[in-house]
């Protein structure tokens, strides 16, 4: 290779011309776009920590533990939406993770042949269906669905537990819940089917042939080696989950308190700033949000690396297997 | 004693069997009724006039009174206006950036760098790509910071890694040989780039773009942020105010009005076709892929 080749490739010993003005051009523009995507990626905090920058200043460390948001009082306080956020998030996957690997298992282990590619493609365009949909739909047939059946009921039965009682409304956490563990359960299926399908015959026959029961198969062959993937599946239902806007934003009745139930109202933070901050008016109020849109950004990203890891040690882990 | 084991096994398993065969029809059950929602009450507000028409006045059929029915044709529009402009911003861009990836990058670490940044954005949740728009237009110019540019950036924050990341996927299945044969033959490197390369790739590239089309025309929380309320005039230009699909279905579901909420379910059947028949195309385009990959 020639000292200071401009155009290394990955045969780099091949190649020895003078670059053409064209091939120059068309390296600065590839550039260009290049440095575009990681710009993005750096403006994205750099803005949001800029229109911050006032709430962070005034409001410091309470701005974490404060637990009123109040435009009135100018008092800003994350907490009851970030509280909103995981428990929605948290319960939506409980749902979703067992029907999900269920459905999974299914597809891969017992359907029938002919059927698992179309119901498997099916799932998958039912992924795509935009949350405002699943919103709309939640407002319309979910919310009245709880308000005068299910919570009434969950009140008179489990009252008891604390974690029902209060009005039955139907805008609220457990509704939030609910169209959120709908949204999440065609991506936890999808990719637990992707894992549970990778799964190599050999590691199934060995299990069938010391005689164990198809469960035993699924139990003790296939979900550990398929284990990582349904984890990585999981936690990026999850982010997906924390960030959902529209979904939540019709169902949760924002109210941005600290809810006392799961049949109480409250707030997430992706819905408390698509509620307030085109009306945000007060001096603090829309750094406050931008800090909060902060917030929801670093969450997501951690839980989106987290994910990518678990994965990619997957991935190294299957290819050192394969050699 | 070991009899009875074995049949308490086999029962445990056939028990499980059943439940993941349940576990099938009871997620299918919430996404079915959506979708039967959406037909039952979208349908029957799709003809003509749904096409072409303004939105009409704010009305709620009472005794003596008849509501204008009206049309989406301005959210409609917008979506549109959207979904070219959004496109027009992120696709070069993610092109570029996947082949600089591929073609130049080759195996080293800033290759795989951009793969990574691809991936890390593509977790980046739309109300903040929302709020990093308004933002960018506070600082820049007040004045625009509810128009169909501002709704572009935000949606295009959301199209670039997807673009990116399937781009480059394609762009790696092309062989080494034919990018050898090329240069053997003299051609210069951008054209065979552009010509041998990206031309091999490309419908894994179109596969790209219209995944990165079907989520983000389906997207309403940035627009909530950026597009401001232009519903009620005719399009005016990419720098005033909007409209679109996801957005009016949000005004219908949220104000009281019959002739307001009977569009948005319209909007909601017709946004779902939209995005059902994408999504389709890139599975399609994708199955091209691979049949001329093995040669057929």
């Amino acid at each position: 290779m020639t000292p200071g080749n401009p155009f290394p490739t990955s045969h780099p010993e091949r190649i020895h011309r003078a670059p053409k003005v064209g091939d120059i051009t068309f390296l600065i523009l590839l550039l260009l776009a290049t440095i575009a995507v990681v710009a993005l990626m750096v403006a994205l905090v750099v803005v949001l920590l800029y229109q911050s920058r006032l709430a962070i200043t005034t409001l410091g460390f309470s701005y974490l533990t404060g637990r009123v948001w109040g435009p009135e009082t100018n008092v800003y306080g994350i907490l009851p939406a970030l509280i909103g956020t995981l428990i929605t998030s948290a319960i939506a996957l409980l749902i979703a993770i067992p029907l999900g690997l269920g459905a999974a298992i299914f597809l891969t282990q017992h359907a029938p042949t002919w059927l698992r590619a179309p119901v498997g493609q099916l799932i998958e365009l039912l992924a795509a269906i935009p949350s405002i949909i699943y919103g709309f739909w939640g407002l319309i047939v979910l919310v009245p669905l709880e308000r005068t059946v299910v919570e009434p009921k969950l009140i008179t039965y489990l009252g008891w537990t604390g974690l029902f009682n209060s009005t039955p409304i139907g805008l609220d956490i457990l509704t939030a819940s609910l169209v959120l563990s709908v949204m999440a359960i065609p991506t936890v299926t999808a990719v637990s089917r992707d894992s549970l399908a990778a799964v190599p015959r050999s590691q199934k026959e060995a299990a069938i042939a010391i005689g164990a029961t198809d469960w035993e198969v699924t139990r003790r062959a296939v979900i550990p080696y398929a284990r990582s993937g349904i984890i990585a599946g999981s936690v990026l239902g999850l982010g997906r989950a924390l960030g959902e806007t529209m979904a939540v934003l019709l169902v949760i009745g924002n109210r941005p308190i600290i809810p006392s139930s799961l049949l109480s109202s409250g707030t997430t933070i992706a819905a408390l700033i698509a509620n307030e901050l085109t009306e945000a008016f007060q001096p603090l109020e829309a750094p406050a949000l931008f800090e909060a849109g902060l917030i929801l950004l670093s969450i997501a990203l951690a839980i989106n690396v987290g994910a990518r890891l678990i994965l990619s040690r997957l991935q190294a882990g299957q290819g050192a297997a394969a050699e | 004693m070991k009899f009875d084991l074995a049949g308490r096994r086999k029962i445990f398993s056939h028990g499980m069997t059943v439940l993941s065969g349940l576990a099938i029809v009871v997620i299918m059950v919430p996404l079915v009724a959506v979708v039967y929602e959406v037909f039952l009450l979208g349908a029957p507000v799709i003809n003509g006039a749904f096409f072409t028409q303004q939105i009409p006045y704010p009305c709620t059929p009472e005794p003596g009174i008849t509501c204008h029915q009206g049309g989406v044709l301005v959210p409609l529009e917008g979506s549109l206006v959207l979904i070219g402009l959004s496109s027009l911003l992120a696709v070069p861009i993610g092109i570029g950036a996947a082949i600089f990836a591929v073609e130049y990058g080759g195996e080293r670490r800033s290759a795989r760098l951009i793969g990574m940044v691809a991936d890390v954005l593509s977790g980046v949740p739309s109300i903040v790509a929302g709020a990093f728009a308004l933002s960018l237009f506070i600082i820049y110019d007040p004045t625009q910071a509810f128009s169909y540019l501002d709704a572009s950036i935000a949606l295009a924050v959301l199209m670039v890694p997807i673009v990116t990341r399937t781009c480059e996927e394609a762009l790696r299945t092309v062989p080494h040989s034919v990018r050898e044969a090329a240069l053997a033959l003299g051609i210069s490197r951008w054209k065979m780039t552009v010509r041998i390369t990206f031309v091999s790739a490309l419908p894994g590239v179109i596969t790209g773009i219209l995944l990165a089309i079907a989520r983000s025309a389906g997207e309403a929380a940035p627009l909530l942020l950026t597009l401001g309320q232009g519903c009620a005039h005719p399009l005016q230009g990419i720098t005033a105010e909007g409209c679109a699909l996801p957005l009016w279905i949000f005004y219908g579901a949220t104000n009281p009005y019959q002739n307001w909420y009977n569009l948005a379910w319209g909007c909601a059947l017709l946004l779902l076709g939209l995005i059902l028949i994408l999504s389709v195309l890139s599975r399609f385009t994708l199955d091209w892929m691979a049949r001329r990959m093995r040669g057929e």
